[in-house]
C-alpha cells in the first residue's frame, strides 16, 4: 500500500529580549547557574509578574510578517503542571486566546513554491533546566526560567520530511530577518518538536500520530521523521497499530526510541491569569509594528531574480541572510555585473567569514571595498588572481583595494614593453625550455607563461603576456 | 490612660509638640505585648531590634506621617531578612529576601514594625484557628474568637501591642475580625494598594488593608500604603486623596443604601438592632437612607467558593518541598510533592485545594469556574447599578459577634457563612470598611460600609462622621488594672 506522510511542527524561539518575561532579569547565555534569577523568576512566594512589552511586540512583528491574525486583546493563562525546574508549578502561557492565529510560511522545494498554515504563533515563559549529576542527584539551574519564549505550531500541512526541513529553514530565515530571536539551536533558542502520522493515499482521516523530541538540528528533523515515517510505515504493512507516544531521536544510532509508552492524561487546569491584567492592542500599534517589518526572504529572492537577473540558485544564497542580502544589494548599486558580486560573495567572501568565524555585519570589508575591487579587476588594474590575495588583504585590515595594491606594489603591469623586457630576459635565462619549444614540444609555452608570471611576481597582464610571447615564439 | 491605648493621630500630636519620644512610644507597646502574651497576636516578634529603631528616632527629625509608630504585619506579607511562614507548617524557615511594597511603604514613612502576626493558615478561615502555631483569642473574651484570617493583626491592635496593623482580605479577613475585635477594618478598592509581597491565597480577590483603633487612624494608615506600584500590573494608577484631611468633610446630603437582601434570617438579633440604630444615627448625621436591592446577594459565597479555591489551587502550588521551606524525605520526585504536600499543608488549606483543583479540571470547568465568572460579573452589575443610586451602601460586617473557640471548627459550611456579608466587595473589588457600632453581650459589632471604586475616601467620612456621634471606639478590650 501507499502511504502519504502529514507531519506538523511545533517551534519554541526566544526572543530576542534584553530582560525575561515578566521581570527585569538578563537573558544572556551562558551565565554560572542561577546567577540570573530575582524573587519574580524563582516564583517566591508573594511575587507578581510584570508583562515584557518588547516580547509582546515581537510576537506582534512576527504574526504580522507571517500574514497572522492578530488579537487586539492579549491575555495569558496558566498552565499548571508539577515539574521541579517550573518554580510556580505553573507556567503562564496563552490558551484559548493566542495573540496570533493562522497565517504561513512560504517554502521552495523542488522549484515549486508552497505556504505551509500556521495553526497559532503565541508567547510563554520558558522553564529552567534540570542538572543531573553523576552521583545520581540533580540541581535545578533557573537562569533560563521567565525568558520570553514564542511557540510557533504549524498545520499538520508538511508532507515530507524534505519539506520539514525547508519549513524550518524558511521559519528560521523569516525570524533572523525580523530580528526577533537569534534561532540558536546549540544555546537553545529555538528548539522543535515534530508530529508525524501516515495514512493510506486518498484517505482523509488522519492516522495516529507520534511526537518526536530532542531534535537539536534541522538535519536531525529530517532524519528522525524519514525514520519514523518508515517505522511507521513498515509497522502498519505488518499489520500493527501505531500507539501515539513520545519518541526520543537518539542521535548516535540514527533512531527514534519510545519515551512513554502511553501518553500522560494531563490536565493543565488552565485559567486566565489573575496576576496580570490583559493588554490591549490597537490598530495604530499594529500600524507601527508593521512598519518595522522588513522585505520578507522569498518576497527579496523573487526580486532579485528579476531585479538582478540572479539565477534561482544564487537568489537563493544571498538572500538566505538578511545582511549579506544587504550586502551583496549595496554593492550592486555601484555600478558592478550583480553576478560579479554574487560570485565574490559566494566565493572568497563567505570562504573568510566562515574561516574566521564572524558575522555578516562584523566583516571589515565594506560593500564600496568590494566594488571597487571588481572595478579595478574590470578596468585590468589588477588581475582577477591577485584580487584574491587584495580581498584577503583586505577582510584581515579593512582597507580599501587601492591602498593594498598601492602598498604591495601590485598594479597590473599592461605596459607591453616591460612585458617584453620581462619576457626577454626569462627566455635568455631558460634555453633549454626554449630548445623544447623549438623540437617542437608546443607545451612548453604554457610552461614559460608561467615562469613570466612568476618572474613579474604576478603582476604582468596575463592577456599581453600570452599575446606577446606568441608573437616572441613565432618570430624564433 | 497608656501610651499604646492612644491613637495614632492622638501619639502624631504628642510627638510634634516634643512630649513624647519614639523610645517611649515603643516600650508602651513592648511592655504591653508582655502581658498580653497568651492572646497570641504573634507568630514572631522583634523587640530588640524595633526598640532600637525607635531609640534612633529620638535625636532624629519626625521622618513621615507614621514616624516612631509601632505596627505590627500579618504573617503573609514579605520583610527581608525575616521569615514568612503564612501561619503554615509548609512555609516554615522561608526568610524572604525582599520586602512587601507596603511594609516598605510603612518603612518610609517612619513606622517600625513590632513583629509578624498570626492568622489562619495562608488566610484561609475565619478564625485565626487554622493557624499551624495555635489559635488567637479574642481580645474582649479569651474564651472567643478574634474572627480571621487576620486575627493576631486585630488583637494587637485592639491589646495596644501595635498601633496600627496590616491585614489582607480575601473574602472578609480585615472587616470581620475588625468586626469581632471592635476595630476599624479597611478592605481597599482592588488596585488601589500594591499585592507585591503579600503571598497570594486569591489573586483577583486579596487586598492588603488596615487595622486601626479609629477612623482617622485608618485613614493615615491607608493614605501610607496606597498608590501605584510598577511591580504590580493589577495596581492602578489613580491619584490617592488626603484621607486625614477628607474624612472630615462631612456626610450631609450623602445617600445611603440599605440592601434588603442583608437583613434577612441568619442574622443575630441584638447586631440587627446595633446595625439599624447606626442608620438612624447617619441620617441624623444629615444622610439620605434609601432601601436598595442587591439581588444576586445570595450567590456571592458559592462564587467566592469557586474563584477563591479555584486560584489558591495554583497559587499554592510552588509549595511543593523543592526551592523552599518543608521537605520530607522521599525516594523520587512525585513522592517529594505528595509528602511534602500531605505533612505540611492543614486542613482546610488541603480541603480547599482539592475543592479549586476540581473546579478548574476539564469537564467540570465550565459548569464551575467559568459560571462563577458570570455570576461574579453579575454581582458587579448589581453594585454598579446600585451605586447609581446611592453613595455608600450600610450592612452589618457579620451575622454574629465573636463565638466560642472551637464553636464551628467541625462545621466548614457556617464557617464560610460567617463571611456572607463581606465576600461580595471582594468579588466586585470595591472598598468596603468595618467599625464598631456597639457591644453585644460584652462583644463588638461590627458595621459594614461599602462604596463604589476608589471611593475610600466617602467610606471613611460616613464612618468618622458615626464615629463622632458614638464612643464605642474609645472603648478599649484590655485594662492594665
Ligand atoms: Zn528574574
Amino acid at each position: 500500500m501507499e502511504y502519504e506522510i502529514v507531519i506538523g511542527l511545533e517551534v519554541h524561539v526566544q526572543l530576542n529580549t534584553l530582560s525575561k518575561m515578566f521581570c527585569g532579569c538578563s537573558t544572556k547565555f551562558g551565565a554560572e547557574p542561577n546567577t540570573q534569577t530575582c524573587p519574580v523568576c524563582l516564583g517566591l512566594p508573594g511575587v507578581l509578574p510584570v508583562m515584557n512589552e518588547e516580547a509582546i511586540r515581537l510576537t506582534v512583528k512576527t504574526g504580522l510578517a507571517f500574514g497572522c491574525k492578530v488579537s487586539n486583546f492579549c491575555k495569558f493563562d496558566r498552565k499548571n503542571y508539577y515539574y521541579p525546574d517550573l518554580p510556580k508549578n505553573y507556567q503562564i502561557s496563552q490558551y484559548d486566546k493566542p495573540l496570533n492565529v493562522g497565517g504561513s510560511v512560504p517554502i521552495r522545494i523542488k522549484g515549486e513554491k508552497k505556504a505551509i498554515k500556521l495553526t497559532r504563533i503565541h508567547l510563554e515563559e520558558d522553564a529552567g533546566k534540570l542538572v543531573h549529576n553523576i552521583c545520581g542527584g540533580s540541581g535545578v539551574d533557573l537562569n533560563r526560567t521567565g525568558l520570553p519564549l514564542m511557540e510557533i505550531v504549524s498545520e499538520p500541512d508538511i508532507q515530507s520530511p524534505d519539506e520539514a526541513y525547508a519549513y524550518l529553514v524558511s521559519l528560521k530565515q523569516g525570524l533572523k530577518y525580523l530580528g526577533v530571536s537569534d534561532c540558536n539551536m546549540e544555546e537553545g533558542s529555538l528548539r522543535c518538536d515534530a508530529n508525524i502520522s501516515i495514512r493510506p493515499k486518498g484517505v482523509l482521516q488522519l492516522g495516529t500520530k507520534t511526537e518526536i523530541k530532542n531534535l537539536n538540528s534541522f538535519a536531525n528533523v529530517k532524519k528522525s521523521l524519514e525514520y519514523e515515517a518508515k517505522r511507521q510505515e513498515k509497522a502498519l504493512g505488518g499489520g500493527e497499530r501505531i500507539i501515539q507516544e513520545t519518541r526520543l531521536w537518539d542521535a548516535v544510532n540514527n533512531k527514534t526510541v519510545s519515551m512513554r509508552s502511553k501518553e500522560e492524561a494531563h490536565d493543565y487546569r488552565y485559567f486566565p491569569e489573575p496576576d496580570l491584567v490583559p493588554v490591549v492592542l490597537d490598530d495604530e500599534y499594529f500600524r507601527k509594528v508593521a512598519g518595522e517589518i522588513p522585505e520578507m526572504p522569498d518576497i527579496r529572492y523573487e526580486r532579485f531574480i528579476a531585479e538582478y537577473k540572479l539565477s534561482e540558485y544564487d537568489a537563493g544564497v544571498m538572500t538566505s541572510d538578511r545582511d549579506l542580502a544587504d550586502f551583496f544589494e549595496e554593492t550592486s548599486k555601484q555600478g558592478v555585473d550583480p553576478k560579479k558580486v554574487a560570485n565574490w560573495i559566494m566565493g572568497d567572501f563567505l570562504k573568510e567569514i566562515n574561516t574566521a568565524k564572524v558575522g555578516i555585519c562584523d566583516v571589515k570589508v565594506k560593500s564600496p571595498d568590494l566594488a571597487s575591487l571588481i572595478k579595478l579587476i574590470d578596468e585590468g588594474t589588477i588581475s582577477g588572481k591577485i584580487a584574491k590575495d587584495v580581498f584577503a588583504e583586505m577582510f584581515v585590515s579593512g582597507k580599501k583595494p587601492e591602498t593594498v595594491i598601492r602598498e604591495k606594489g601590485l598594479i597590473q603591469i599592461s605596459d607591453e614593453k616591460s612585458i617584453e623586457g620581462v619576457i626577454e630576459s626569462v627566455l635568455k635565462s631558460n634555453s633549454k625550455v626554449v630548445d623544447d619549444y623549438k623540437s617542437g614540444k608546443k607545451s612548453a609555452a604554457g610552461f614559460m607563461v608561467g615562469l613570466i608570471m612568476k618572474a613579474s611576481k604576478g603582476k604582468a597582464n596575463p592577456k599581453l603576456v600570452n599575446e606577446l610571447l606568441k608573437k616572441k615564439l613565432s618570430g624564433l | 490612660m497608656e501610651i499604646c491605648d492612644k491613637t495614632i493621630h492622638e501619639i502624631k500630636g504628642m510627638l510634634a509638640k516634643k512630649e513624647i519620644l519614639p523610645s517611649e512610644i515603643m516600650k508602651s507597646a513592648l511592655s504591653r505585648m508582655e502581658k498580653t502574651g497568651k492572646f497570641a497576636s504573634f507568630i514572631k516578634t522583634f523587640p530588640e531590634e524595633a526598640l532600637k529603631y525607635a531609640e534612633e528616632q529620638d535625636s532624629a527629625p519626625l521622618k513621615g506621617i507614621l514616624s516612631g509608630i509601632p505596627v505590627a504585619i500579618k504573617d503573609n506579607m514579605c520583610i527581608e531578612g525575616k521569615e514568612t511562614t503564612c501561619a503554615s507548617h509548609i512555609l516554615r524557615g522561608f526568610v524572604a529576601p525582599y520586602t512587601a511594597t507596603v511594609v516598605q511603604r510603612l518603612l518610609n514613612e517612619g513606622a517600625i514594625v513590632i513583629g509578624k502576626t498570626n492568622m489562619d493558615e495562608f488566610a484561609m478561615g475565619s478564625s485565626t484557628e487554622t493557624s499551624f502555631f495555635g489559635n488567637t483569642l479574642n481580645p474582649w473574651n479569651k474564651d472567643m474568637v478574634p474572627g480571621g484570617s487576620s486575627g493576631g493583626s486585630a488583637t494587637s491592635v485592639s491589646l495596644g501591642e501595635a498601633l496600627g496593623s496590616l491585614g489582607s482580605d480575601t473574602g472578609g479577613s480585615i472587616r470581620q475580625p475588625a468586626s469581632l475585635c471592635g476595630l476599624v477594618g479597611l478592605k481597599p478598592t482592588y488596585g488601589r494598594v500594591s499585592r507585591y509581597g503579600l503571598v497570594a491565597f486569591a489573586s483577583s480577590l486579596d487586598q492588603i488593608g488596615p487595622f486601626a483603633k479609629d477612623v482617622e487612624d485608618a485613614a493615615i494608615l491607608l493614605k501610607a500604603i496606597s498608590g501605584y506600584d510598577a511591580k504590580d500590573s493589577t495596581s492602578v494608577n489613580a491619584e490617592v486623596p488626603d484621607y486625614p484631611e477628607e474624612i472630615k468633610k462631612g456626610i450631609k446630603g450623602l445617600r445611603i443604601g440599605v440592601p434588603g437582601e442583608y437583613f434577612l434570617e441568619g442574622i443575630d438579633d441584638e447586631v440587627g438592632v446595633c446595625v439599624r440604630k447606626a442608620i438612624k444615627d447617619l441620617e441624623h448625621c444629615g444622610a439620605e437612607v434609601k432601601n436598595i436591592s442587591l439581588p444576586r446577594t445570595e450567590y456571592a459565597v458559592a462564587t467566592y467558593y469557586i474563584i477563591a479555591t479555584a486560584e489558591a489551587s495554583s497559587n499554592l502550588a510552588r509549595y511543593d518541598g523543592v526551592h523552599y521551606g518543608l521537605r520530607e524525605k522521599a525516594g523520587n520526585i512525585i513522592d517529594l510533592y505528595k509528602k511534602t504536600r500531605s505533612a505540611g499543608f492543614g486542613d482546610e488549606v488541603k480541603r480547599r485545594i482539592i475543592l479549586g483543583t476540581y473546579v478548574l479540571s476539564s469537564g467540570y470547568y465550565d459548569a464551575y469556574y467559568l459560571k462563577a465568572q458570570k455570576v461574579r460579573t453579575l454581582i458587579k452589575e448589581d453594585f454598579s447599578k446600585a451605586f447609581g443610586e446611592v453613595d455608600v451602601i450600610v450592612t452589618p460586617t457579620s451575622p454574629t459577634t465573636a463565638w466560642k473557640i472551637g464553636e464551628k471548627t467541625d462545621d466548614p459550611l457556617k464557617m464560610y457563612l460567617s463571611d456572607i456579608y463581606t465576600i461580595s466587595a471582594n468579588l466586585a473589588g470595591i472598598p468596603a470598611v468595618s467599625l464598631n457600632c456597639g457591644f453585644s453581650a460584652g462583644l463588638p459589632v461590627g458595621l459594614q460600609l461599602q462604596a463604589a471604586h476608589f471611593n475610600e475616601a466617602v467610606l471613611l467620612r460616613t464612618a468618622y462622621a458615626f464615629e463622632q456621634m458614638n464612643d464605642y471606639h474609645k472603648k478599649r478590650a484590655f485594662s492594665e488594672k
